[in-house]
């Protein structure tokens, strides 16, 4: 196969950027998009170009950090991957193929494709775990808790923090991945104690960062690599007011 | 050079509890007072960064990736063992030790594996009680799993992604202390050098990826939590990033390296489809319950999963049913893997590059039905047909043995320290419990141990002796390390030669996969030596880069890790070379029986190899640490 690849290029976050067009020769249908780019690289690196960076590591669609924006979708075409996951048997010889990083005002770009999602990290630090120490915890069966709930549990606990609900948002909001956090831990009994201050803690941080509000268009769950659900945010909302209603810094 | 591993005396069951008794503590009101780095943000590293903040300890810690919760831990699928026998199926905290010492192969430590398995049975109330969202039954208690061949079910999962979810508990811990304070963060900055005063580690060199700016941190103490070094075969299953830096930067600094040549073949990965293959992906072993393994008894060139289906049963080889007829295809992994490797070697291996084996589950589906089977592995049948394009409810899967885990790591005494004083190294990064082989879902268990319940006591025991003054960062030490790793850095930019990193980190996997890899002999190893010092000659002279030192700058920091995974693979070489015996996952072709099958020398090899730095370019040398076994009694594994 033979691609085309217009890509954004951007030196740094001072830069300007602007979109850079590579052809890429001898493409392999059973290559996956990021191994698409190591050969555009290689062959940029060979010619003394900078190559393109971009963000990866698992390669296995779990860490949650390759992050492109390929034909105005996050993660590409295909429904429930992520972009390390995608391979290059969806797209056509002669595909003409754009890439962009995430663009939204809370996930600045660093270079070319990759972008800062400290944000993320930050809501999580506002109350997105349930504060007790290593030791002295009850034994793990002293709580049984339902399948079901657990289960429910851990589909929103899937979440790979990717950012691409955010890139899919009109509005770049970030309530599906703060949503998940906040489902996983108020569906279980562990998570009760500090159920209102999280809820409230974490939408505070999230206006805090820069993410816009949420229209519910559910571009995110559609967009979403792991299909959380948007239920989720429905949860989120319950969480959100019931607490300001019962909370004491109302 | 003697090699005190301050194993307590005593009985086994007796001995941690002793230890955690005798060490020194520090008084509560002085924790603030003394400063911890941990280098790692993996599972070891998160939990034991997270548990030092709740002490009272001033942390920073570390990670390449953009955020603490992308370590390659969250990559694990299969599960974690615990010795909870909630099964009430016969587990105990000895079965769980003895398991794990025999399917090492009887190349660990008899106390450093007790003491792994007496506390796995803390690590799963310590997650749940985090919100770690486990399998469960329907009566609302913890489900389990039998794994990796136990006999018992103590394999503690959420659904294939354990993993990820151990990993945000410990992020999750870890995120609270960095809210409180305790623990600083210093997320996509490298360490690149280890600082000594006066003999003890008191800080790291690092570079901050995004600005290329080289800093220095000093501390008390440092923490190394840096995983393990399988991408030295440049294709494995460990994520890109993962690398031997920070450990191979220690043991220049006078931290013993053991066991190097102590690497995980699993089995069952997707096999590799061509040259731009960048990393393998493991399929779970679970797969192998099921799926029968096989390979045409006459080799057929570029033979497909699809025409394979048209193969009648007669000219079929389940080799291992025919080989190993009381385990058939469930022997263990490093069985399953070399016996692969033979077929291949043999001409029989499939696939577009006859380096596959069919693992075939249409007696399952004829069986049990499709829906059965898709109940069981529907997930990794999707996962296969997203990779290969492949349907495996149609057709044959294909797979091959790929490197997953390396047993090898800095050299740790009882209390998690290397010899270097006041350097630890935790999780995947150390030699201590696995001996020649790991079990299935027993690293998840370890760099837990290690981080949420071992590490924070036995820390203390050091720091109660230190006192409290801080190594200005302006020492001559840090200085002379700074400018170490600028000039280094600098070298690397100024070679201007005509081979990317990457090639030459090729280069090498395939010089290690074929010489190092499931099966070793003197007269490749010999070669490969050689071949390896010639590597890393031409790098130094003909690695191509671009950009700069002050930006962020992908190609050099591969180029930089690639430099010393070189180095690692001539230690590994040397290790495997000194080792003339088969044991746990290799074959050491001088040492088998007269059916062909591995011969573990107990006699003359029954000890740690801990290797010595002697300066650049010099041989290293070789120090022992004999293993007792006072326990459990040695056998020779068979599974025929
Ligand atoms: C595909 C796969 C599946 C697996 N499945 C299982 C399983 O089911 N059960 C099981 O028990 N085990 C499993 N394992 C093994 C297990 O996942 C690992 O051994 C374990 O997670 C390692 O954890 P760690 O904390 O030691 O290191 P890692 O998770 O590798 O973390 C290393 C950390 O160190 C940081 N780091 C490294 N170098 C530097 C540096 N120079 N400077 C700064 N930071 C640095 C990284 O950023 C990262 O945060 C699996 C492994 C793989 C590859
Ligand atoms: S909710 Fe989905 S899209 Fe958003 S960060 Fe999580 S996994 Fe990514
Ligand atoms: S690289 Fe990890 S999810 Fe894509």
């Amino acid at each position: 196969m033979n691609i085309t690849l217009k890509v954004w290029r951007q030196k740094n976050a001072q830069d300007k950027g602007g979109f850079k067009t590579y052809p890429v020769a001898n493409v392999s249908p059973d290559m996956s998009f990021l191994e698409m780019f190591d050969v555009l690289n290689e062959q940029l690196l060979a010619k003394g170009e900078d190559p393109v960076h971009f963000d990866h590591d698992c390669r296995e669609g779990i860490c949650g950090m390759c992050s492109m924006y390929i034909n105005g979708k996050p993660h590409g075409p295909k429904d429930a991957v992520t972009t390390c996951q995608l391979h290059m048997r969806s797209f056509k010889d002669g595909d003409s193929i754009t890439v962009e990083p995430w663009r939204a005002k809370a996930f600045p770009v660093v270079k070319d494709l990759v972008t800062d999602r400290s944000a993320f990290d930050r809501i999580i630090q506002s109350g997105g775990y349930i504060s007790i120490n290593t030791g002295g915890v009850p034994d793990a069966n002293e709580i049984p808790i339902p399948k079901k709930i657990a289960d429910q549990a851990m589909d929103a606990a899937t979440c790979i923090g990717c950012g691409a609900c955010v890139a899919a948002c009109k509005n770049a909001s970030a309530m599906l991945f703060v949503s998940a956090k906040v489902s996983q831990l108020a569906m279980l009994p562990q998570g009760q104690v500090e159920r209102k201050t999280r809820a409230e803690r974490m939408v505070a941080q999230m206006d805090e960062e820069g993410f816009g509000a949420c229209t519910n268009t559910g571009a995110c769950s559609a967009e979403c690599p792991k299909e959380i659900s948007l239920e989720n945010i429905a949860r989120l909302n319950r969480e959100f007011y019931g607490a300001k209603l019962k909370s004491e810094n109302v | 050079m003697k090699l005190d591993s301050k194993i307590p005396e005593g009985p086994l069951a007796e001995k941690w509890t002793k230890h955690k008794f005798n060490v020194k503590l520090v008084n509560p009101a002085n924790k603030r007072k003394y400063d911890i780095i941990v280098v790692g943000s993996g599972l070891a590293g998160a939990s034991a960064a997270a548990s030092f903040g709740e002490l009272g300890y001033n942390v920073k810690c570390f990670c390449f990736q953009d955020s603490p919760r992308r370590a390659h831990s969250i990559a694990a699928q299969g599960g974690i063992n615990a010795a909870k026998n909630y099964q009430n199926d016969g587990d105990s905290v000895f079965r769980l030790f003895y398991d794990t010492i025999k399917g090492g192969d009887y190349r660990g430590r008899e106390g450093n594996t007790y003491r792994l398995a007496e506390v796995s049975v803390n690590i799963i109330d310590q997650c749940v009680a985090q919100g770690v969202p486990f399998a469960r039954e329907y009566g609302g208690l913890l489900a389990n799993r039998s794994f990796g061949g136990a006999q018992v079910s103590r394999t503690f999962y959420a659904k294939g992604q354990t993993g990820q979810q151990l990993l945000l508990g410990a992020y999750s811990a870890l995120s609270r202390q960095i809210d409180s304070g305790k623990v600083k963060m210093y997320n996509r900055t490298e360490m690149l050098d280890l600082v000594m005063v006066d003999g003890q580690a008191r800080g790291i060199v690092t570079r901050n990826l995004i600005t290329g700016e080289i800093e220095s941190h000093s501390a008390h103490a440092v923490v190394l939590a840096t995983g393990g070094y399988g991408n030295v075969f440049f294709l494995s299953t460990n994520a890109m990033g993962s690398n031997c830096t920070a450990a191979w930067r220690a043991h220049k600094k006078g931290a013993l390296f053991s066991n190097p040549c102590y690497t995980q073949i699993h089995p069952t990965c997707i096999p590799v489809s061509g040259d731009h293959q960048s990393k393998l992906t493991l399929m779970s072993e679970s797969l192998r319950n099921d799926g029968r393994v096989w390979v045409p008894k006459k080799g057929i060139k570029g033979l497909t999963a699809k025409a394979a289906t048209e193969i009648p049963e007669e000219e079929r080889d389940y080799y291992l049913e025919r080989i190993y007829p009381a385990f058939g295809n469930l022997v263990p992994r490093d069985v399953a893997s070399r016996n692969a490797k033979n077929v291949c070697d043999e001409g029989r291996g499939v696939g577009s590059t006859g380096l596959a084996v069919f693992l075939d589950f249409s007696d399952a589906i004829k069986r049990d039905g499709k829906d059965v089977v898709k109940g069981k592995y529907g997930n990794l049948f999707d996962m296969y047909k997203q990779i290969t394009g492949d349907d495996p409810y149609e057709a044959p899967m294909m797979i091959y043995p790929a490197v997953h885990y390396t047993m090898g790591g800095l050299w740790v005494d009882y209390n998690l320290m290397t010899t270097v004083p006041g350097a630890y190294a935790i999780g995947e990064a150390n030699f201590s419990d696995h001996g020649a082989n790991r079990l299935g879902a027993s690293a998840l268990m370890q760099g837990l141990a290690d981080g949420y319940f071992i590490i924070p006591y036995t820390i203390g025991n050091y720091l109660a002796s230190m006192p409290y003054d801080k190594v200005s960062t302006d020492h001559e030490a840090f200085k002379t390390a700074e400018k170490e790793v600028k000039e280094r850095l600098d070298k690397l930019l100024s070679i201007n030669g005509t081979k990317t990193p990457d090639q030459f980190h090729k280069e090498l996997g395939l010089i290690m996969w074929e010489y190092c890899g499931m099966s070793r002999n003197e007269k490749g190893l010999t070669l490969a030596k050689e071949k390896i010092k010639a590597l890393k000659k031409e790098f130094w002279s003909n690695v191509k880069l671009v950009g700069g030192n002050d930006e962020l700058n992908m190609s050099l920091e591969k180029a930089n890790r690639v430099a010393d995974f070189i180095e690692l693979g001539e230690l590994m070489i040397d290790d495997a070379l000194d080792r003339r015996e088969s044991c746990g996952g290799h074959f050491r072709e001088e040492s088998q029986t007269e059916e062909g099958e591995a011969k573990r020398m107990d006699d003359e090899y029954a000890y740690v190899a801990a290797w010595a730095f002697q300066g650049e370019n010099q041989e290293e040398i070789l120090h022992k640490e004999e293993l007792i076994f006072e326990n459990v009694k040695l056998t020779q594994r068979s599974y025929k």
